[in-house]
């Protein structure tokens, strides 16, 4: 049992990269599904044993063919990889669990091997991305779900998805080579790729001024990919036109693998070693931050769509993430690990309940929705509460992570003043958005006939509700994130002088 | 021999930016693919020179040799170039379906045809 949990780390990765092509064979009907869905829920009971076991004190490394590191590949899992492998795993699981209908409706059957094969190769590149310690792997695992992402996003009925997939493939590629030629640089001041062997040889390299260009390349494209303000614009309409089960794996996920790189590469690699590079940090990504959180809610208050708006307000909440990690304290980076959980169960949840809308409701415009609680109770009920989490209502999950950021927010003296007005604005502007979709659903004038209008499968509602009592669950015991997203925040720091 | 050696350097990165400048200033889709191929290959044009060292031979052990360029950056590349590859081949193919869709592969005769 003990060589098996070795193995662990290789085979988040190599697991779901197998079954690829192998799904892709499976034409008879549903089988495809059947063995993705089955794949997925393997990766995801990886997850939680490497969580377990992170949790009881070990970490993972793994060393590929049995070469030893700096020469050899290397894989590692810690308490902060092992956070972002539940919200990965688990994204794909819950978005498979209740995709049928959605897939269904908008995939022909034929092609549905190549769909779902697609699939798993994004989910082995967004769960190789925090198993690597490797930096050019990173880049590899990276381009692989990006590439499986577009060809998910742009698989629809929705024409418009393809010009959106194709602004997301022009500006994930500029990110992703701006992070290629950052790392490229560092490799040429300290000849080694290996995150923590270069952590070690970059305090030795006399000219500081290539690696402070690295710092600038790799920061901006992992924002880029991150979605950060000013840099989300591929980000509404890929999320509003893709499959609705998409949606729901890529708005849990993929903006928060490129985040955790986006911290782990500063903080395990420059910010111990360039002088300074702490205040650099701040000072970028705050005012970003704090636009992309007051900018991207008000857009949200505007938008007629309902997966439009919730895609802006996804592009608010990078935001939230950003600001927590700005302030190079204890307290801000628990604060934003803790919500890049807390904001994939939101968002997840929120877009799974969209989901079951969605078999009803053609389009999903603000004013298509009127009176559908009636017909739909459970749905909208599940929307009313993931909403809830999202804004921060105490008891829910959002509700921590809120708590947790206007904490550290505090410590920064009159600065932190300020910005927890900033917070309190932007929820209060949360609150009116999805407010907006509440009144349409309660309150609003059924636009045409709706008594044909049915609930949604019973499937789709189990699975949404599971995932809307997960946000509930974990507002009231808050402890596996919060131990994770504090001891991360430990190791993020101890590299700093 | 300060000069020359940095040569390349400046080749990628005019390389760099006429790539840039082509994915960000074209209307037409696959303009904006050619540039995003040249804004790729700047990268490997870095890659490939800082794998050479001054008077290095191919790393091939002999006698008589000691000093090697690093065959790593290479490797990389290829890689890199492979990623590459995907992504042109996959963005020509959006490009295709979006022909079909939509009839035109102009940016702002596609956003016009998305409104109406």
């Amino acid at each position: 049992m003990t060589s098996l949990a070795h193995h662990l780390p290789a085979l988040q990765v190599i697991v779901p990269m197998l079954s690829a092509p192998l799904v892709m064979l499976l034409k008879p009907r549903g089988l495809a599904r059947a063995a993705a869905t089955a794949t997925s829920l393997f990766a995801f009971a990886i997850a939680i044993a490497m969580t377990t076991g992170v949790l009881d004190g070990n970490t993972y490394t793994y060393r590929m063919g049995s070469w030893p590191a700096p020469y050899g590949i290397e894989l590692g899992v810690d308490r902060f990889s092992a956070l972002l492998l539940l919200i990965v795993t688990g994204a794909s699981s819950f978005a498979l669990l209740a995709g049928r209908r959605s897939v269904d409706a908008d995939i022909d059957e034929s092609r549905q091997p190549l769909f779902y094969a697609a699939w798993l190769l994004a989910l082995a590149g967004l769960s190789g991305i925090p198993v690597a310690a490797d930096a050019f792997n990173i880049f590899v695992f990276m381009e692989i779900s990006s590439l499986a992402s577009y060809v998910i996003i742009a698989g629809g009925s929705d024409r418009r998805a393809l010009p959106a997939v194709f602004k997301y493939l022009i500006m994930g590629t500029i990110g992703a080579t701006f992070y290629l030629i950052g790392i490229g640089l560092i490799y040429l001041m300290t000849g080694t790729l290996n995150l923590a062997d270069m952590e070690l040889r970059i305090h030795e390299v006399a000219d500081q001024a290539p690696i402070l260009v690295a710092a600038g390349f790799i920061t901006v494209g992992l924002a880029l990919k991150a979605a950060l303000f000013p840099l989300h614009v591929w980000l509404p309409n890929s999320y509003t036109y893709a499959p609705n089960t998409v949606t729901v794996f890529l708005a849990a996920c993929s903006t928060k693998v490129s985040l955790y790189l986006l911290l782990r590469f500063d903080f395990f690699v420059f910010q111990g070693n360039l002088a300074g590079h702490d205040i650099q940090f701040a000072y970028f990504l705050m005012p970003l931050a704090v636009l992309a959180i007051l900018v991207a809610s008000g857009v949200a208050l505007f938008e007629q769509n309902v997966k439009r708006l919730l895609a802006y307000s996804s592009i608010a909440q990078v935001g939230y993430i950003l600001l927590g990690a700005s302030f190079v304290t204890v307290a801000g980076l628990t604060a934003s690990t803790v919500h890049l959980f807390n904001h994939a169960l939101a968002k997840g949840a929120l877009f799974l309940a969209v989901s079951c809308l969605a078999t009803q409701c053609v389009g999903l415009r603000l004013a298509g929705l009127g009176g559908l609680a009636r017909q739909m109770p459970w749905t909208s009920a599940a929307l009313v509460v993931a909403g809830f989490s999202l804004i921060g209502i105490p008891g829910t999950a959002g509700f921590i992570s809120k708590w947790y950021l206007i904490t550290a927010a505090l410590e920064q003296g009159s600065l932190g003043i300020a910005l927890v007005v900033v917070l309190v604005i932007s929820s209060l502007m949360a609150v009116a958005y999805i407010w907006r979709i509440v009144e349409s659903l309660y309150f609003g004038e059924p636009g045409g006939d709706i008594s044909a209008v049915r609930e949604a499968p019973m499937t789709m509602l189990i699975v949404t509700w599971v995932a809307v009592l997960a946000n509930l669950y974990f507002g009231l015991a808050p402890e596996l994130p919060v131990t994770l997203a504090s001891s991360a925040a430990e190791t993020l720091l101890e590299h700093l002088p | 021999m300060e000069l020359l050696g940095l040569v390349y350097y400046w080749a990628f990165a005019i390389l760099l930016m006429i790539g840039f400048y082509a994915v960000i200033a074209k209307s037409n889709l696959i303009k904006k693919l050619i540039g995003l191929s040249i804004f790729q290959a700047a990268v490997f044009l870095l890659y490939i020179t800082m794998g050479k060292v001054d008077g290095g031979t191919a790393p091939i052990l002999q006698d008589g040799v000691s000093l090697y360029s690093t065959p790593l950056p290479q490797v990389l590349i290829l890689t890199a170039i492979v990623v590459g590859i995907s992504t042109t081949a996959l963005g020509l193919g959006i490009v295709v379906r979006i022909k079909e869709e939509y009839g035109s592969i102009e940016e702002d005769e596609i956003q016009e045809r998305d409104r109406q």
